[in-house]
């Protein structure tokens, strides 16, 4: 500000600032520590909210992460009269032309029950499939055997069997040993051995995996593939899912299913993730009853000193100076607030997803919006009271104790 | 030279109901170095004059000029800085930080003139040297008599070395000797060139002044530094007395 009569208002240092912001918080530690509180369990209980919902979906995403979204699976759909479709034989052969792609593998559907032994009731099927597939499967899915050894080219060819996880465990059957054998509704299956989870494909899990050759020789399959399994390059993945269905069965591609388990795991894992609104919410009540102490705990300390605002003003400092002081004191005892908050929101995420063995995930934004919104809140908070100090005049607030 | 306070036909007027007339047609002047003593008892006008010299609060008519700048035609934020810079206070209750240690107490007179911490705190020392505190800097107030309290009450109003210093019952909250000593201590001052008004119900205090102006019902009635010396006496068509108690 210019003026004629040299009369320069000066602007407060903000060191200044900051010292006269620790004024009341200084000379009444009990009252501002636990109005602070308030503040800090509405923070923690967001920050706990969210870091506990992302913990929890960060172990199944690095997972996924690991088996790679490069996965595509073909499957065969529906013909336009709503019948079974079959895809070609030709359909792997077809796919591994297209550049992008890495590997191929399929698997065929078998009819067929499975049973641990021959005297199992013929109802009691234990909802388990026969799979054809081929030779190179695991490395395609991203899986790996538990027990025992996968199929290969000598072994495809005999009435041996692989069993997925889920299969495993309906049979009773947790190790192999030489000899182990089950009932394929006509004909006994030596097991080889036995698979580990398959999270990108699930169907596996509740199946028996038999060769291609096997399959035809003994279970009367007709060799037709029913699902196709295809890695990708994973710049490339979203242009081989444009053609693997014309790519597939060139002459009806509307017969044939594409996707991408990945993709869906993903969505998945984020619903899992997806933070319990009613805590997010019992969270912002409680961060709005914060404001509402912190509001209050500045008006009566407004109030109590009006002998020092006087004096503030005797002193030369102006509305401004003033109404910046107690803003300030009000910002930082949010802030304050909000810092513990954080503080108590984390160590209870750690506490508790150490405790589940999952990864502690705080995200960046419930650490950093706790104490955006603390100081949001604070500046909302102390607005009022802090216009209020300002709009007292010297006079009052001297001569009025 | 300019005075460094002019009153010139001042009258302030609470628009209460009924209306107040605290001061009516207050004229007098204050040079450079003056010690003068304002007195006059409860009601009659001391602590509205005290408000209107110290800018807190503006006249209803009549012009206050501190250091020869007019007051009504300053803005709040320019009477903020004028406050800060030319006027200091020292109150009878002393209004001192109680968490502060006793230096920056001073210093904090300078708080708002734009004075960086360091400085603030040299000239805060010098300021306790003056007032022979200055081995108490790092003692909190609470840990002081009252006349020692006093005494860091009036280094805070010299610390920005300004044009004028307003006591109000400087001695008001203290025992007799002590107030007898912050007495000498303003008399001191004087000495060295500081211009000191001293408001006061205390006759005994306005006697040991320079110059003494006595004041009544809202008026002035005797300015011993005044050229006639005496105010010619006046009907008492009085105004209304403050009704609120205070002087």
């Amino acid at each position: 500000m210019t003026s004629t009569t040299g009369l320069e208002v000066r602007r407060l240092r903000s060191a200044d600032l900051a010292r006269l912001a620790t004024v009341g918080l200084r000379t009444r530690k009990l009252r501002a520590s636990l109005s602070a509180l308030g503040i800090a369990i509405g923070v923690a209980a967001i920050v706990a909210v969210l870091g506990l919902s992302s913990s929890a979906s960060a172990a199944l995403l690095n997972e996924i992460a690991a088996l790679g979204t490069n996965l595509l699976v073909v499957q065969s759909g529906q013909t336009l009269a709503g019948q079974p479709a079959e895809l070609p034989d030709a359909a792997p052969a077809m796919i591994q032309r297209i550049d992008a792609v890495t590997r191929v593998q399929e698997t065929g559907s078998v009819s067929g029950n499975v049973y641990r032994n021959r005297l199992i009731p013929s109802i009691q099927s234990n909802a388990l499939s026969i799979e054809a597939t081929s030779v190179g499967l695991l490395a395609t899915v991203g899986t790996s055997v538990a027990r025992g050894s996968f199929l290969n080219a000598a072994t495809a060819q005999e009435p041996a069997v692989v069993l997925g996880a889920a299969a495993a465990q309906r049979l009773g059957i947790d190790r192999v040993y030489s000899g182990e054998r089950i009932w394929l509704g006509t004909t006994w299956f030596y097991v080889a051995g036995i698979l580990k989870p398959a999270l990108l494909a699930p169907s596996i899990d509740a199946s028996v995996l038999v060769g291609f050759p096997a399959a035809e020789t003994y279970l009367g399959f007709d060799g037709h593939p029913s699902t196709i399994y295809v890695r990708a390059r994973t710049d490339q993945v979203a242009a081989v899912d444009g053609i693997l269905g014309r790519t597939t069965n060139p002459e009806t591609p509307g017969e044939v299913d594409v996707s991408q388990p990945s993709a869906a795991l993903v969505a998945q894992a984020d619903a899992q993730g997806a933070f319990d609104g009613l805590f997010l919410g019992l969270g912002a009540v409680v961060l709005l009853v914060g404001a509402v102490g912190v509001a209050n705990i500045m008006i009566i300390s407004v109030l109590e000193r009006r002998s020092e605002i006087g004096l503030r003003r005797a002193l030369g400092a102006t509305r401004n100076h003033i109404r910046a002081q107690f803003l300030a004191e009000a910002v930082l005892l949010a802030t304050i607030g909000g810092a513990v908050g954080v503080g108590m929101g984390v160590t209870a995420t750690a506490i508790y997803a150490s405790a589940l063995h999952e990864l502690v995930v705080i995200p960046l934004i419930a650490s950093a919006g706790g104490i955006g919104a603390a100081i949001l809140i604070g500046a909302i908070a102390g607005l009022w009271p802090a216009v209020s100090a300002a709009r007292l005049s010297p006079t009052e607030a001297l001569w009025t104790v | 030279m300019t005075p460094v306070l002019e009153v010139d036909r001042v009258s302030k007027v609470y628009a209460t109901e009924p209306p107040v007339t605290a001061l009516q047609d207050v004229s007098f002047s204050v040079d450079a170095g003056e010690l003068v003593g304002i007195v006059g008892p409860s009601g009659s006008g001391k602590s509205t004059l005290l408000h209107l010299m110290g800018t807190l609060d503006r006249p209803s008519a009549g012009r206050v000029l501190i250091t020869g700048v007019d007051v009504e035609k300053l803005s709040d934020r320019e009477l903020a800085a004028l406050r800060a810079t030319r006027i200091g206070f020292v109150f009878q209750q002393f209004f001192l930080a109680e968490h502060q240690r006793v230096l920056d107490n001073v210093a904090d007179g300078l708080l708002y003139s734009g004075v960086a911490q360091t400085e603030r705190r040299s000239r805060a020392l010098d300021a306790l040297r003056l007032v022979g505190l200055d081995g108490r800097t790092n003692a909190r107030p609470n840990q002081l008599s009252g006349g020692q309290r006093q005494r860091v009450a009036i280094a805070r109003a010299l610390v920005g070395d300004p044009a004028i210093i307003l006591a109000d019952e400087p001695t008001g909250n203290l025992d007799h000797a002590t107030g007898q000593a912050i007495l000498e201590l303003l008399q001191r001052l004087h000495d060295r060139g500081v211009t000191i008004i001293v408001i006061s119900h205390d006759r005994d205090v306005a006697a040991r002044m320079g110059r003494r102006i006595e004041m009544l019902d809202g008026r002035v009635v005797f300015d011993s530094g005044a050229e006639s010396a005496l105010v010619p006496p006046r009907d008492h068509d009085s105004p209304a007395r403050r009704t609120d108690g205070r002087a």
